[in-house]
């Protein structure tokens, strides 16, 4: 690599060259477009970020009936809103790692049953009002009452009493939890000023970003707050959302430049968008997987034996080829794979095997009626297409399926965790614990799969105060098994987290824990 | 002793603010009709009794239908429609904003639509039968048979993604200017454009040619005059009734029926802000927007039947 061109790529990225100057330049020096494009990728990242200018990002998941206040917040607009004006105690890093943020550092007691967090020094709201452990109380105060309607209102029922003194905050749990700080990261519990009682959708916190504008379901504006805490986030000056629902409107807003940034890019476009120049698929493999839930306490999915051959009966990498397009990864029947910590790799991986189906369907004694799998649009994007490829590898292991195609209104509140068999999808959770408490556990509200085991019941509570990694990982693998073997869940793929970029757009990491960066992607990332 | 057009127009327009009683008792009805009450779509699936209760008695459930309907009424006659159960926003207040971009798209998609449907029906008449009459037919019936989101997105890829002339994202803000409104509203319009302009340019032509039959256009053409002019002039004027009814229908559907350009353009009107709120169950919000919807639709179409009393010179100088 010669001198010339790197100088050349270092004054580029500190804007002293234009970009299209030194593309040219280099061409002359005899270096390819790509090859030019990459130099100047890591010159920019060498050069560090460029403060200021306007970032817009175009996307999907925002409605006319969003509200800035933290505890309703449920679709990807709403959460990235929240990521730009609030912050939480703790962060779920790229990594998996928990890094500290509003609160400084936390420990526990050697029993993980009480926890405490230090609030950090010199940390502002944007009304000018100084953060304390009083305000950290108040807002975890308010997301515990029934009343708010918050969507973590699941994740604060475990705990007994919570204690503000000083600059600390304790949390005292009525069972030991080693995860309790995992569960302060969730997104909806944004420290607000005096806890956002008198006003709970006021949008002030202590991120990054003012609220400027708030068109629920049309656009929110940003600017920069001048006096937060941390100079590496909140990089452009003003950031903009426009919300975008339209899948095409979304992708033809990025390729006309009028948006920096996109979610939900469709899988069936993604080969499309990739020759597009200028534009930048970013893709992370995720936590998220499309299911189909067998109730296990309803015949005929009561048989695990039935169970076992509708899970030998599915093709799934035929399902990652042509449902997700290449981009997902194998499910195996759990819902945790190797984006969560702790994940045991050495569990096989179960495969489409029809002599296995047939033996296990010949066991159970099922008299031979179609069995019914209910689906719909909204299940998750080509549910019905997926119904109709486990049909068919069903039907060539001699079991019968009839596919039942529900609307989409009214899917999730009539068919999903009503009916015995139908098509779903789940978000994933950042920690193990918090994903089987989700659903898993005998008691739990989305046990969607109905699925009462006394000795994994046990074995979660047992892993779950338990503060020894190595134990843990092994108590977790267990319990992988048991669903794996006896649960009602048959999970297919893990699907990507697809999001698209203009070229410009610098600073983007993979973060596995949710689309557009865990919903960092505005306020980390800046404009070369 | 009123002339018998005022009490036409008088009747007429009391017919009209009839029907929108009427129709305002049924969006009422229709609402309550629906399975839960508000109180049940506010608190959710996990409400106590106690807490329904109260939230109720807050809310003056408790009262009988005709009552609530009659207090629902008064407060939308002063501008008070309630606040919205999803996030707690004062529903004459975002609605307002809604409403107003839906007539700015609408009133800009005809003004460009209403005279050139009116130009190209004169034109195609003047050159009935002949090939511009058959050119306009071809490709209006053209455009208005292909579905308005496939133009929409061949405009968007052409035009915006290609050409990169106009935004393919219509988002307009208080903050733009006029100029930059209209610049980010040019597809939509377009596309509004190309789909109603065949029914009133087809109407246009065949309440002319109507005319064109009768007597006294042959002494037109007699006395030598113009064939433009005999149309503008003499055939138009006495064709306008049928012409009009069919541009208030028109009128009605780009301000009550353009969700899909909204949601392919991206256009924060009042189509995609009903939908958000019928699909969260937020009644007084439906309720609201069914009433606009109903005003707006029954409002033009009265505008219709007075402008076809007014053309009539029967009724307007009677024996």
């Amino acid at each position: 690599m010669s001198r010339e061109l790197e100088d050349l790529a270092r004054r580029a990225a500190l804007n002293l060259v234009n970009r299209r100057d030194f593309l040219g330049r280099a061409a002359a020096l005899g270096v390819t477009a790509a090859g030019a494009n990459a130099l100047l990728a890591s010159a920019v990242r060498a050069a560090g970020p460029v403060k200021g200018g306007h970032l817009k990002a175009g996307l999907q998941g925002g409605e006319s009936t969003n509200s800035l206040d933290p505890a309703l917040s449920a679709s990807n607009v709403p959460f990235v809103v929240l990521r730009h004006f609030g912050e939480t105690l703790v962060e779920v890093g790229p990594d998996n790692r928990l890094m500290p943020r509003l609160a400084e550092e936390f420990s526990s007691t050697p029993d993980a049953a009480t926890w405490s967090f230090k609030i950090r020094k010199g940390v502002e709201f944007h009304n000018g009002k100084t953060l304390t452990a009083e305000d950290v109380l108040e807002t975890m105060r308010r997301h515990s009452d029934e009343n708010s309607k918050s969507g973590a209102l699941g994740i604060m029922r475990g705990i007994k009493e919570m204690k503000a003194s000083g600059d600390t905050f304790t949390v005292t749990l009525e069972t030991p939890n080693a995860d309790l700080p995992y569960l302060m990261a969730d997104y909806h519990l944004v420290i607000q000023p005096g806890g956002g009682r008198d006003d709970p959708a006021a949008g002030v916190g202590t991120g990054p970003y003012v609220v400027e504008v708030n068109e629920p379901g049309v656009r929110h504006g940003f600017r920069r707050f001048a006096n937060y805490w941390d100079d590496s986030r909140g990089h452009a000056e003003t950031t903009e959302i426009l919300v975008i629902n339209d899948a095409t409107a979304r992708t033809s807003a990025l390729q006309s430049g009028q948006v920096h940034m996109i979610n939900r890019l469709e899988p069936k476009i993604v080969s499309l968008v990739k020759r597009v120049p200028g534009v930048q698929v970013r893709n992370v493999s995720g936590r998220g997987h499309y299911v189909f839930i067998m109730h296990c306490d309803t015949p005929p999915f009561a048989n695990n034996d039935l169970r076992l051959a509708l899970k030998y009966a599915i093709n799934r990498e035929e399902m990652v080829d042509k449902i997700l397009r290449g981009y997902g990864g194998l499910g195996n029947d759990m819902p945790i794979n190797a984006a969560y910590p702790l994940f045991d790799d050495t569990i096989p991986q179960r495969r489409y095997d029809p002599d296995k189906a047939r033996f296990h369907y010949k066991k159970s004694g099922h008299d031979g009626s179609p069995i019914v799998l209910r689906t719909s649009d909204v299940a998750f994007p080509g549910a019905v297409d997926a119904a109709q490829l486990f049909q068919q590898s069903a039907a060539a292991c001699g079991i019968p399926l009839e596919i039942k195609r529900e609307p989409g209104d009214g899917y999730w509140s009539e068919v999903w965790n009503k009916q015995p068999f139908c098509a779903s999808y789940w978000g994933g959770r950042p920690t193990q614990d918090q994903m089987y408490s989700t659903a898993y556990l005998s008691t739990a509200d989305w046990n969607d799969t109905r699925f009462k085991n006394e000795e994994f019941d046990r074995l979660l509570l047992e892993a779950r105060a338990e503060l020894n990694e190595a134990r843990r990982k092994e108590l977790y693998s267990r319990m992988g098994r048991i669903v794996r073997d006896e649960g009602g869940l048959i999970c297919p793929m893990f699907n990507d987290f697809i999001d698209a970029t203009d070229a410009r757009v610098q600073g983007w990491e993979k973060d596995p824990n949710g689309e557009m960066m865990n919903g960092f992607a505005m306020v980390k990332c800046w404009l070369a | 002793m009123l002339h018998p057009i005022v009490k036409l127009l008088v009747q007429r327009i009391a017919l009209g603010l009839l029907l929108l009683f009427a129709a305002s008792a049924l969006i009422f009805a229709g609402t309550q009709l629906l399975p839960g009450d508000v109180a049940q779509s506010i608190l959710g699936q996990s409400a106590t009794p106690e807490a329904l209760a109260n939230l109720r008695a807050e809310l003056g459930l408790n009262d009988p239908p005709v009552q609530r309907y009659f207090n629902w009424l008064f407060s939308a006659l002063h501008g008070d429609l309630g606040t919205a159960l999803s996030n707690g926003e004062d529903i004459a207040q975002s609605l307002g904003k809604r409403l107003g971009n839906t007539l700015f798209l609408a009133a800009c998609a005809a003004a460009v639509s209403v005279p050139l449907a009116l130009i190209l029906g004169i034109v195609s008449v003047r050159y009935r039968n002949r090939w511009p009459d058959r050119l306009i037919s071809a490709v209006s019936l053209a455009s208005i048979s292909i579905p308005e989101f496939l133009i929409a997105y061949v405009l968007i890829f052409y035009v915006a993604v290609q050409l990169r002339w106009f935004p393919s994202v219509a988002m307009i803000s208080d903050a733009m200017t006029l100029g930059q409104k209209l610049s980010a509203i040019a597809l939509p319009v377009a596309v509004l454009t190309l789909v109603v302009l065949a029914h009133m340019m087809r109407m246009t032509r065949a309440a002319i040619l109507n005319v064109m039959q009768s007597a006294y256009i042959e002494t037109a053409e007699l006395k030598g005059l113009a064939p433009i002019r005999i149309i503008a002039r003499h055939a138009l004027p006495n064709a306008i009734a049928p012409i009009v009814n069919v541009i208030m229908l028109n009128l009605a559907y780009l301000v009550v029926g353009v969700v899909v350009i909204e949601v392919v353009f991206v256009y924060p009107g009042m189509g995609q802000y009903l939908v958000d709120h019928v699909a969260k169950r937020d009644v007084p919000v439906v309720q609201a927007c069914g009433l606009i919807f109903a005003a707006v639709y029954i409002g033009l179409n009265t505008v219709a039947d007075v402008v076809s009393i007014l053309a009539n010179p029967r009724l307007r100088h009677p024996k």
